[in-house]
């Protein structure tokens, strides 16, 4: 099959790769670009592992190709924190115990800050529908919540 | 210990979060070697089959493949051995690392092809063609056995346990309930997929399998056993456990195998929809069961004839599913005469084995809903008929005639009606029952429910640590433990840090690499925080003699005149005088100390759950309005994760008592198969829950006093909701199969 030249911007880098039109954006970012901080849990867009920001949407990469994402600007899970420096919704999680084996960690960080950043004061009802749209196995979910709380409220 | 505050009970900051939230975590498909194959496994399309043929060619010949391999490539590979010895009458049911003239389960492994790139391995895997010739399935438990191979039946063991005489307290009995109940097929599903990455090193002779969970101690020894090679395993960050990751399945031999032949190494992940058909299921059980009681509704006998749905296969863990739920069964009440009667069957399904909970989420369901029966039938209050047979304090220890897992039960410690007391006061137990009825009265369905029961721990017998101190004063504990998301490295640095006078978090905790410790008893049934932590325990005491020691020559004073409080060994008389600092006594070649903990019984926790609930009379929807999870875990090393395990424990067990099911049609096709038709709860599902952790009866069995803690958030979840659905429908005993879906609800309020 043959392969296409692109150019993805994942946190602000270049990331120039060559890619069969099929390849999942989740792969790409994944494999090509060497970013494995992307989780892919289903591969078929129920567990929302895989959410990455792009152009500012929370979107699941692995329902996504990636060619589709050429030119777009797609933020990852390791642009979140600044060096050693945690970002404050990373600490949120560690403060409130929000993650047990972590693997759905990166979805649920991307998918709230997006929405955060689209709406600062996001209500309570309005953050358990959309944190109804990642799953997690381990933590029954309640600390998540309040990480996400806890952080919208430290910016209010 | 030290001078300083305690750190076990203190909910510190767990070790492993910044890699893994910066995602800088290494889970197995983030793992990759140079020149890697990738692999694909191609997966019968029937329930039972006599394979005719299968035809490679065209996959041999398709772009990157290197290599396709069935049966007949891999004879010398023998099929997958059980973990511990097993009774001689399972060997036959072991299953080949692919299928070998017999297909047995839709998606079990029938070729496999090894590949330059895994987009690459799929298609070629779509071009081996399997010609079959179909044969009937069996599919149900309960049904008469069938033939498995020629001259054995799909039953290979019948498991008995009793004790007492139980004919003359039926002939005696004031009243006798049936009861047949039945428990949906579920399992663990962790939101990583299952991974396994294969490397040979020819210099060492040595095969390496990556991806390595739960038991890679015994895993290694059952790999060696069957490849007569030496292997090493490795755990990397494992994305949730729950009993079905980390068991010995046919890719992680086939890895193995193709490292060594092909020389390369080789990796597989598997997808979604592998998994919710290849990994292990578990809970499917129906139960015959009958209780005897007098006329206070005292128990004077249980039987319970069960049929357990093994699928195709006898895994890893052989008959433990079965003979758990047997040995548990009796749960915190005094049962003076007892029958249990397993049927082990194999059906045309996905094997199963262990999820969180194994026979206790089976059995606390069966146990608990003949005690609501007993309430119902006598008139008595729900809860007065569980205080009236709980064991007491006074008889504690409590020996029961029965075994489990090779050990007798002996309840070690308890005071089962002062957790029933607190639940029910901080539940609010009889203010609910009033406010629900009163709503009842106003036509609403709501209702409240509840479940007693007992936890195994801490199995052991034996582990073992090894903690050591380098000339920088850094600390490393070198443990066969594992960690699956618990919170394994943050414990075991606690446990450790407290012994030695040091700071948690400048410890590093080493897990499941086989070849940095010759044994381990790796993290399952809830036995880490036990058995290893007692291990770190007596490693850490015995480091921190050694450091004494050598401090007390260096500071001209005694070593039970010294203590270490942060890291600094300091006189015990005068605090603030000359002190050294651990590095220093280390010195340039460090000191390190083993430690090992023996136990011969299990420790038992208990708990008790609570629920309340809402039934949607238009949809059958059942919602959770309140909950609580009273649980006494002897004494908690870390409250806050004992709470998670505990929180999400009840979001998985909420799962198996509502939505989660494999389901089959008639011919064995699966239909649960992707997250559209296997639902797990939501946060939208999952209401937040209360939690009330005591310490009311530590465990006489270990220094300690630690329970386990991993098991009790799920064990008691359908036992509560359908006691409270029952309640809230006006239906005593209505609910006798779980999942409670919304059309089965719908059925039960119709009747």
């Amino acid at each position: 099959m043959d392969s296409f030249d692109i150019i993805l911007n994942i946190n602000g880098s270049d990331h120039a790769v060559s890619v069969e039109p099929r390849r999942t954006l989740a792969d790409v970012i994944r494999e090509d670009c060497g970013l494995t901080g992307t989780h892919t849990g289903c591969e078929h867009g129920v567990c929302g592992a895989c959410t990455v920001i792009i152009d500012g949407e929370p979107m699941r990469s692995c329902l996504m190709l990636g060619v589709q994402a050429a030119g777009k600007s797609i933020r990852t899970v390791e642009g979140l924190a600044d060096g050693d420096a945690l970002h404050p919704l990373q600490e949120a999680f560690k403060d409130e115990h929000a993650l047990q084996c972590g693997f759905c960690t990166p979805g649920f960080l991307m998918l709230a800050i997006a929405a955060l950043e689209r709406d600062p004061n996001i209500s309570d009802e309005a953050l358990n529908e959309l944190l109804s749209s990642n799953l997690c196995r381990c933590t029954g979910y309640a600390n998540i919540i309040s990480a996400v709380r806890k952080f919208r409220d430290a910016g209010k | 210990m030290s001078g300083t505050q305690s750190i076990i009970g203190r909910s510190v900051p767990r070790l492993e979060d910044e890699v893994l939230l910066k995602g800088e975590g290494r889970f197995a498909a983030d793992i990759s070697f140079p020149n890697q194959l990738h692999m694909r496994v191609v997966r019968a399309s029937n329930a039972h089959a006599r394979i005719v043929s299968i035809d490679t060619a065209a996959a041999r010949a398709a772009t990157g493949v290197v290599a396709v391999w069935t049966s007949n490539d891999i004879q010398d590979v023998p099929s997958i051995d059980f973990r511990d010895p097993a009774a001689e009458a399972l060997g036959p049911y072991r299953q080949p690392v692919l299928a070998h003239k017999i297909i047995r389960y839709v998606d079990e492994p029938v070729a496999v092809v090894f590949a330059e790139d895994p987009y690459l391995a799929e298609d070629a895997a779509d071009l081996v063609e399997i010609d079959i010739e179909e044969l009937p399935p069996q599919l149900h438990a309960s049904d008469a056995p069938g033939e498995f191979a020629s001259g054995i039946g799909t039953e290979p063991i019948v498991l008995n346990s009793a004790y007492g005489d139980g004919e003359a307290a039926f002939g005696s009995a004031h009243a006798i309930i049936e009861l047949d109940l039945t428990i949906g097929r579920h399992s663990g599903v962790p939101l990583e997929t299952r991974g396994a990455l294969g490397v040979y090193d020819p210099q060492k002779d040595l095969i390496e399998l990556f991806g390595a969970a739960k038991v890679p101690h015994r895993n290694r020894d059952t790999l060696m056993r069957m490849l007569k090679r030496e292997v090493h395993l490795h755990e990397g960050h494992v994305g949730g456990g729950f009993g079905v990751r980390g068991e010995i399945y046919p890719e992680d031999v086939l890895v193995c195998v193709a490292a060594l032949r092909l020389g390369r190494p080789v990796k597989w992940i598997e997808d979604r929809y592998e998994h919710l058909m290849a990994a292990n299921q578990s809970r499917g059980q129906r139960h015959l069961a009958k209780i005897a009681v007098d006329a206070e509704g005292r128990v004077l006998a249980l039987r319970d004839e069960f049929f357990h749905d093994q699928g195709a296969y006898v895994r890893t863990h052989g008959a433990r599913v079965p003979e758990l739920t047997m040995g548990m069964l009796p749960g915190p009440y005094r049962i003076p005469s007892f029958q249990a009667q397993a049927h082990f069957r194999l059906t045309n399904k996905t094997p199963c084995a262990t999820y969180r909970a194994p026979g206790r989420f089976e059995g606390s369901f069966v146990r608990e809903r003949l005690m609501d029966a007993v309430a119902e039938k006598l008139g008595i209050d729900r809860i007065e008929i569980r205080r009236r047979n709980l064991v007491s304090k006074d008889e504690m220890p409590y020996a029961r005639p029965l075994s489990t897992l090779g050990t007798e039960v002996v309840l070690d410690s308890g005071d089962y009606e002062l957790l029933l007391d607190k639940a029910l006061a901080r539940f609010g137990w009889d203010e609910a029952a009033k406010a629900t009825e009163k709503r009842r009265a106003n036509d609403e369905k709501v209702g409240i429910g509840l479940g007693i029961f007992v936890e195994k721990t801490g199995l052991g017998p034996t582990d073992s640590a090894h903690v050591s101190v380098d000339s920088s004063g850094a600390i490393e504990i070198v443990t066969g433990g594992a960690s699956l998301g618990q919170g394994f490295e943050t414990v075991m640095a606690q446990i450790c840090a407290e012994a030695l006078g040091v700071d948690y978090e400048n410890i590093s905790v080493i897990h499941g690499q086989t070849d940095r410790i010759a044994s381990g008893i790796g993290a399952h049934a809830s036995r880490a925080t036990v058995m290893t932590g007692n291990a770190v325990h007596v490693a850490a005491l015995n480091l921190r003699t050694k450091l004494l020691e050598a401090a007390a020559v260096l500071m001209q004073s005694k070593p039970d005149a010294l203590d270490i409080v942060d890291g600094q060994i300091i006189s015990k008389e005068n605090g603030s005088g000359p002190s050294l600092s651990i590095a220093a006594a280390a010195g340039d070649d460090g000191f390190s100390a083993e430690g090992a903990f023996h136990v011969d019984h299990m420790a038992y926790p208990y708990g008790i759950h609570m629920a309340q609930i809402r039934v949607d009379q238009g949809t059958g929807a059942v919602k959770v309005e309140r909950y609580l999870v009273a649980y006494d875990v002897g004494r908690a090393v870390n409250p806050k994760l004992v709470e998670g395990q505990i929180v999400g424990g009840f979001a998985q067990g909420l799962g198996g008592a509502l939505f989660e099911e494999f389901l089959y049609d008639e011919q064995g096709q699966p239909l649960s198969v992707t997250f559209a038709d296997y639902l797990i709860p939501t946060l939208s599902e999952v209401p937040e829950i209360d939690v009330l952790v005591t310490e009311d009866a530590p465990s006489p069995l270990n220094p300690l006093g630690i329970k386990g803690a991993g098991e009790a958030g799920t064990n008691a979840v359908a036992a509560a909701i359908a006691s409270a659905i029952d309640d809230a429908i006006g239906k005593p005993g209505a609910v006798t199969q779980i999942p409670v879906t919304p059309q089965r609800l719908m059925v039960l309020m119709q009747d």
